[in-house]
């Protein structure tokens, strides 16, 4: 019945909604029974997954999410437990969490995906440019579990800073600018405040959150993701009329004109990965490829890349060889 | 489906302020930074607004609502009454940016001056052991989120007052936090005293008021701190015991703090005019610098039992 369940853990969890009930009763009783316990705490894209099904199968609650009940737990260990929740669903919903449920509905979990970065010093494959935290990819694989991105932040922030100071110091003396290079960006940040009318990049940004999370959300499917990647396109057209007013002092809009740049390609890349991987793992999961297809896909990286003439490229390379010293920590299970 | 009236502070340093009126929709559950949100994408993509979690945890949509400082992403449109409408400006005792950003950089220099953490430097950490209760007791300082709200309200810093610096609420709470470290093995009360300006604080309470974090800043922070300058600084028996065996009283202060620039006046009309200060005192003489408000720390530690 819990089909959205690891297949190693399902003997931890309840079998059946009779038992799963029968633990509930217990526990919100105080008292303890040989029932298990429903598979609540799974990893985040089951759980995403988990919910997104019951919404749509008609069985959401009335805000449109999941109704998550930890007011079994004493209140007391609930407060000091979840301090931040307790506050904010008090004083934002009016809703006491240690008295009855909360809804809760997913939300973007984490960019699995980024920069290519070198492993020791967070170099990237542009010289001088480093990169460490959620913009780097590869830390987490398909599926980054919960509290692995504050370690990654310390492990990574503090070598990628050292490769960059090593960088620095390595070379002292400052680079050539290509000035002509320089003027023609800025001209093109300019362009949006010089023109008198034209789009609103605030338009651009709701039609392309509206594409994306209506075509690759979290379940994604071949038709989806082509359609989401002609309707990119047509949202990257809109770009050469962007208008915005106002000066250069704070000027949020204007911002926007530069970042909806940045959004088109990131949106562009994680489609264009997703259409490319036939198969489900982690967080991206295919309805028309629902199975992990370790022999096809396991040890493969998409790469998406700048062609020379602007457009993107998405292709794979080989998984890098674990390390040794890597490998024997996991049980020597290196492949 | 209902509708809110919100007047925005807009304007630069040195502009003609005004207020730019809006009615956004309202749907439920939704709160100021989420109808400024609305302004910026359908009325005024040029407002500009600092903010980054809208989860009450990084502090930077502080403003004033109504005259109140609050977190924007936290003050909820259903709280006010049907139909009253609601005034945003930024927050005051800070230089202007635009609209309603203000530039609270100040805060950053002040921070850098409090003397970080110091473990004793004869005991490796392997051998640090401290309790559960004063583990909670600094994990209070800790919560703090930076929106300098306290800072905002503070009539020291806001009404601009002193003619030495005042490191206000926020830093007093830093300060707690590591003078009550069990592990740290500074001493911060003379740099209590004549760098941060600690005796400025009338405990006037409006910092705790403010505080979305619910810190008891005054309380469990300033007071805190009041008795510890005012023991060795004011105590006329620990004076007198120094005296006998030849012992100074706690340590260098440090270098001055930076004065806190005023926001831009041209820009904030609803501000009071700031009243003439007297000529401060020259630097030589500290003993006659009593600047108006300021208390003796002894006399507010006895009152305050």
């Amino acid at each position: 019945m819990w089909k959205y369940l690891p297949e190693d853990r399902r003997g931890e969890y309840a079998a059946t909604d009779d038992e799963a009930k029968r633990w509930v009763d217990s526990a919100s009783r105080g008292q303890t029974s040989d029932a298990r316990r429903p598979p609540e705490l799974s990893t985040r894209d089951n759980v995403s997954r988990a919910i997104y099904t019951e919404v749509r199968e008609g069985r959401g609650t009335p805000h449109g999410g999941v109704f998550l009940d930890i007011s079994y737990l004493p209140a007391e260990h609930v407060r000091r437990k979840l301090p931040s929740m307790y506050d904010q669903f008090k004083e934002l919903a009016d809703v006491d969490i240690t008295k009855g449920p909360m809804e809760v509905g997913p939300t973007t979990h984490y960019v699995m995906g980024g920069v290519r970065v070198d492993a020791e010093t967070g170099a990237s494959t542009v010289p001088g440019l480093f990169a460490a935290g959620e913009v780097a990819g590869g830390m987490h694989g398909a599926n980054r579990l919960g509290g692995n991105s504050l370690s990654d932040l310390l492990v990574f922030g503090a070598r990628t800073g050292a490769g960059a100071a090593a960088h620095a110091a390595k070379h002292a003396a400052q680079s050539y600018v290509d000035p002509v290079q320089v003027a023609d960006a800025a001209r093109e940040l300019a362009a949006p405040l010089e023109r008198e009318t034209g789009e609103d990049p605030y338009a651009l940004q709701r039609d392309l959150q509206e594409v994306m999370q209506r075509l690759v959300g979290i379940y994604r499917v071949e038709a989806d993701l082509n359609e989401a990647i002609d309707e990119i396109g047509k949202i990257r057209a809109r770009l050469p009329r962007l208008a915005v007013r106002g000066g250069r002092v704070y000027n949020p809009g204007w911002n926007l004109a530069f970042e909806v740049r940045n959004l088109l390609i990131v949106s562009e890349g994680i489609t264009r990965s997703a259409l490319q991987r036939t198969e489900s793992r982690g967080a991206h999961s295919r309805l028309d490829f629902p199975e992990t297809d370790q022999k096809g896909w396991g040890g493969r990286n998409g790469v998406v890349r700048r062609r020379e003439d602007g457009s993107m490229d998405v292709t794979t390379t080989k998984l890098p060889t674990m390390p040794d010293e890597l490998g024997s920590l996991l049980g020597g299970g290196a492949h | 489906m209902s509708q809110v009236h919100l007047k925005v502070f807009r304007g630069e340093p040195g502009e003609a302020p005004r207020y730019d009126e809006f009615d956004v929709p309202v749907e439920e559950g939704m709160v100021v930074l989420d109808a400024l949100h609305w302004i910026q994408g359908n009325a005024a993509p040029d407002l500009a607004v600092r903010w980054n979690c809208k989860a009450a945890k990084c502090g930077s949509c502080s403003g004033e609502v109504n005259g109140r400082p609050r977190l924007m992403c936290k003050t909820r449109l259903s709280d006010f009454a049907p139909g009253e409408p609601i005034t945003v400006e930024p927050m005051r005792a800070f230089p202007l940016v635009r609209d309603l950003v203000s530039d609270v950089s100040w805060n950053y220099e002040v921070n850098k001056s409090i003397q970080a953490f110091t473990p004793p430097a004869n005991k490796p950490q392997s051998e640090w052991r401290w309790q559960q209760e004063d583990i909670e007791r600094v994990q209070e300082y800790r919560k703090c989120i930076e929106c300098f709200l306290c800072q905002d309200v503070c009539h020291v810093l806001r009404n601009h007052e002193t003619d030495t610096p005042f490191m206000g609420p926020r830093f007093l709470v830093r300060t707690a936090g590591l003078e009550m470290h069990p592990i740290d093995a500074a001493d911060r009360r003379g740099y209590l005293k004549d760098v941060g300006g600690i005796g400025y604080c009338n405990i006037t309470k409006c910092c705790t008021e403010v505080c979305p974090e619910h810190i008891k800043i005054t309380d469990n922070a300033i007071i805190p701190l009041k008795e510890r300058v005012a023991d060795e600084f004011y105590d006329p028996i620990q004076w007198a015991w120094r005296k006998l065996r030849g012992k100074p009283a706690a340590g260098a202060a440090g270098t001055p703090l930076p004065m806190l620039a005023g926001a831009s006046m041209s820009a904030q009309p609803m501000s009071p005019p700031e009243p003439a200060l007297p000529a401060p005192p020259a630097r030589t003489a500290p003993e006659v610098k009593r600047p108006r408000r300021r208390s003796d720390a002894g006399d507010e530690t006895a009152s305050e039992g």
